[in-house]
């Protein structure tokens, strides 16, 4: 049994202590707006954060989440998720989707530690998540006016 | 080809007031994901005079989408249409797919059969959806007429309510919905005029985006239903291989695996869920059948190309005697364009959830050709295609990947859960995706042209090598023409500048790669060779590329108004800073028009970046213009992830690349500024799916051309000018 807090409710699950953090979120806790993507690390649908940092999900294992704390897509709240929603949905950031967990759940950790990136700094942080719809420049828009919405 | 069905058949009530039903039957879905599935249809009381619409009492107007929402903005174009006519408040609008049925979600431009692909969504749509809005709107005008014992026509819709202009009396549709459902659906039915639209060409906002900012979005991977199991397959790694024998004892024996099987796709690892059906397939031990890919590599293909090349092809056009006028033109210019296979690798990789039962089957994928599949899984299980019911969910990108003739994701999935019993997701890992095939195909294009002394073109000959994508398939019969398959040559014949002497000829050589349909088709690799040859020309008469172009397209005004408004837009003869260079490209596909100005910036040790894009597009009447925007830039991104770094190699018959470590696509660093410039129109929308990604190749080709005088002629063109 591994104990561990998914978006602030505690959990005990009891799989293979190498089965990867993702798989444990969709398959035995149903949190499904966290993504496959590739498995490896490389594309980034599966960000979450764990204890407020953001990792990739494929490539964690749950063995070593014991007494850690992960937020997803469906559990994260306050006041930078809230205004990148928002300016996800004024700029129809979004194609098919699928990535935009993924790409939410880094932008935020990105504002919550910068709160005003230049296009640079927001490419830095971002480019290990793919899109394949390439709504890359409307990710960058809509970070930029979340960061702006938060500091007026 | 063009024949709009007429939707408003009163059979239709039917198939709709079932609809609810239909979608929540028979499953038990698990209870956290239940609210998100089951749509209560308060069946018998909806009002519903068409496949497309559902009112219900509440108010609430549905409309079914019978395309797949892949990114595109289905869910957004179609009700806008419905919405424009049955005169409701955009927010007021919900979204449904419809369920798999030919005869009624029919594709008015490839029928019969139910699809998405060819940028046809809203083309076919447009004048089928109005209808259906218009259909409604009429009959609750009349059933507020008979409410109020007046005349239909003195009566206005607006706002969701038909309202008497005279006494300022309203009733809301859904305070109508029953009565409407009981009046005759009327044969003819008026269309507004386009200079009454309220929605259509209007700012309005996608139906989807909060969902997908939520994670409350469903994808077919998402499905989780009691009981389920989940599968991997073991496919044979080098194409043309089958199964020789397997060995399940190790697989067997990792915990949560339940059962090993062959199947005919390769070796099926089901188990209570995907880390344990992973580590099953990771633990089997198979032996291959070595087939007709042994030995196969890319280099072996594009020697073999090369021969074909010098030989005649099947013709795709002949206009005059390019050879006898190439021979004798003042400047002669010749070259070779060479692009690699492709995969769609769509950030969800294939999946899809089957539960067979005694004499049907239901199954939830992102997919893009119902009927077929319909009919491919059908065959699986010896029952009638309308017995299986497919739930078309959201997909996380397709690009083409879904829109297979042979439904090979679906059928694996079919014959796996027929085997199990319970319902099974089978589901693909990305080397699974990488590796499977259904390429974009990789060809060879041969040019030759042949200038005056004044230098314009007098000649131009064309040769195409690669393999058909529909042969032996079931558009063969359609799409292949005195040999020559369109998708391989489509951009390529249907040249639009005026050169006098044209040929296009083609070969179609057989391997066993299976290729397949990739965003924007032929026209992935014909823009490429005719749009960076073009400009060859062009740099050989001494003319602008721009200039030169608008010339010899003076008999194709949309050509020259996209080129034109690119061109201005992008400021193409202002000056740009030392290192810099502008190259252009325009392309028709899908009976869209797009021109892409690309400007690039290149490092002394040739290291490039491509850092500003402006395009024009002519898509006729433009629906969603953001929607439309939206895909410009994002088929522009598409394109440039090909144009810079993706291709999959073979070595030995498999393929080298695995994952996006080395199946490399487009990061948001790569990412160019686009600005998007729609041409105002109001002649029938056509797609804009695909048609942003044909000119971006060649724009940055001819764009690095301009700046470091090098001609690139093979993609993908790496980071790196050498």
């Amino acid at each position: 049994m591994i104990h561990f807090t998914v978006n602030g409710k505690p959990h005990n699950v009891d799989v293979p202590k190498d089965t990867p953090l993702l798989w444990v979120l969709r398959d035995q806790l149903q949190l499904t707006g966290t993504k496959f993507g590739c498995g490896e690390s490389f594309c980034g649908a599966c960000t979450v954060h764990i204890d407020g940092k953001p990792a990739k999900a494929c490539a964690v294992e749950v063995g070593g989440m014991a007494g850690k704390s992960v937020t997803t897509i469906e559990g994260i709240q306050g006041a930078v998720i809230e205004a990148l929603r928002d300016t996800w949905a004024e700029l129809d950031v979004p194609q098919c989707g699928y990535c935009h967990s993924g790409q939410l759940m880094r932008a935020a950790a990105l504002l919550s530690g910068n709160p005003k990136p230049s296009d640079e700094q927001i490419d830095t942080a971002m480019n290990g998540n793919l899109c394949r719809c390439a709504t890359y420049q409307r990710i960058r828009d809509g970070i930029h006016a979340a960061a702006k919405r938060l500091s007026a | 080809m063009n024949t709009i069905q007429d939707p408003a058949r009163r059979d239709f009530i039917k198939a709709g007031a079932a609809l609810g039903v239909g979608l929540t039957l028979g499953f038990h879905l698990n209870s956290t994901r239940a609210a998100k599935l089951s749509i209560p249809t308060p069946a018998g009381e909806a009002f519903a005079p068409n496949a497309f619409i559902r009112i219900t009492p509440d108010g609430a107007v549905t409309v079914l989408i019978k395309h797949l929402e892949m990114g595109q903005g289905v869910n957004t174009g179609l009700p806008a249409l419905v919405a424009e006519e049955l005169e409701v408040p955009w927010k007021d609008i919900r979204v449904e797919s419809a369920p798999a049925d030919h005869t009624l979600y029919n594709n008015l431009l490839w029928g019969p059969m139910q699809g998405t692909g060819g940028s046809t969504a809203m083309a076919n749509s447009y004048e089928q959806l109005r209808k259906a809005g218009a259909t409604a709107r009429e009959m609750l005008k009349e059933a507020a007429a008979q409410a109020w014992k007046m005349d239909r026509a003195s009566l206005k819709a607006e706002a969701g309510h038909v309202v008497n202009p005279a006494t300022g009396q309203r009733l809301s549709y859904g305070q109508l919905a029953q009565s409407a459902a009981l009046l005759e659906v009327p044969d003819k039915v008026e269309l507004k005029a386009a200079k009454d639209f309220k929605v259509i060409g209007k700012g309005f906002k996608r139906t989807d985006t909060r969902a997908k900012s939520d994670g409350s979005a469903m994808f077919g991977l998402d499905l989780y239903l009691d009981g389920m199991l989940t599968a991997v397959v073991a496919r044979p790694h080098r194409f043309g291989d089958s199964l020789k024998s397997f060995n399940a004892d190790k697989a067997l024996a990792v915990p949560g695996v339940k059962a090993v099987f062959a199947i005919p796709a390769g070796v099926a690892v089901v188990a209570t869920d995907t880390w344990s059906a992973i580590k099953g397939r990771q633990a089997l031990s198979v032996e291959w059948e070595p087939g007709p890919g042994a030995g196969l590599s890319t280099e072996s293909i594009f020697s073999s190309y090369r021969e074909l090349a010098k030989k005649p092809g099947a013709v795709a056009r002949n206009d005059g005697d390019a050879a006898k006028v190439l021979a004798s033109a003042t400047k002669k210019i010749a070259a070779e364009f060479e692009v690699p296979y492709l995969a769609h690798a769509p950030m969800e990789p294939l999946n899809c959830v089957v539960q067979v039962k005694e004499d049907s089957c239901d199954i939830w994928t992102g997919d893009q050709f119902q009927t077929g599949d319909q009919r491919n899984a059908a065959k699986v299980l010896g029952i009638a295609p309308e017995k299986v019911r497919i739930h078309t969910m959201f997909a996380g990108g397709s690009f083409g990947r879904r829109a297979n003739t042979q439904s090979d994701y679906i059928v694996e999935g079919v014959a796996i859960a027929k085997r199990m019993g319970v319902p099974v997701k089978t589901m693909w890992t990305r080397e699974d995706d990488i590796h499977g095939g259904y390429y974009r195909p990789c060809y060879l294009h041969t040019l030759e042209a042949g200038l005056d002394d004044k230098g314009q073109p007098v000649a131009w000959t064309h040769r195409i090598v690669g393999q058909s994508i529909v042969a032996g398939t079931s558009f063969e019969g359609g799409m292949v023409k005195n040999g020559v398959d369109q998708t391989s040559v489509e951009g390529a014949s249907s040249l639009p500048y005026a050169i006098p002497n044209l040929h296009v000829d083609l070969h179609s050589p057989k391997l066993p790669v299976p290729v397949l349909w990739w965003r924007s088709v032929g026209s992935t690799h014909t823009a490429f060779a005719t749009e960076v040859f073009l400009d060859e020309l062009a740099h050989a008469a001494g003319a602008d590329p721009v200039e030169f172009r608008r010339k010899l397209l003076k008999d194709h005004p949309r050509h020259l108004r996209v080129l034109n408004l690119a061109a201005e837009k992008a400021g193409w003869d202002r000056p740009l800073p030392a290192g810099w260079g502008r190259g252009v490209a325009v392309h028709e596909s899908f009976n869209s028009y797009v021109a892409e100005v690309a400007e690039v910036s290149v490092q002394p040790d040739g290291g490039f970046k491509v850092e500003r894009v402006v395009c024009a597009v002519d898509c006729g009447t433009a629906v969603t213009p953001d929607v439309v925007k939206a895909q410009m830039e994002g088929g522009i991104g598409f394109g440039l992830a090909a144009a810079l770094h993706s291709a999959v190699t073979l070595r030995d018959g498999r393929a080298v690349q695995s994952n996006f470590d080395d199946y490399r696509v487009l990061r948001i660093k790569e990412m160019p500024r686009v600005e998007v410039h729609i041409v105002a129109s109001d002649a029938p929308p056509t797609g804009v799916g695909e048609p942003g990604v044909p000119p971006i190749a060649p724009a940055v080709a001819n764009a690095l051309f301009a700046a470091t005088g090098k001609r690139l002629r093979k993609l993908p063109l790496g980071t790196k000018v050498v």
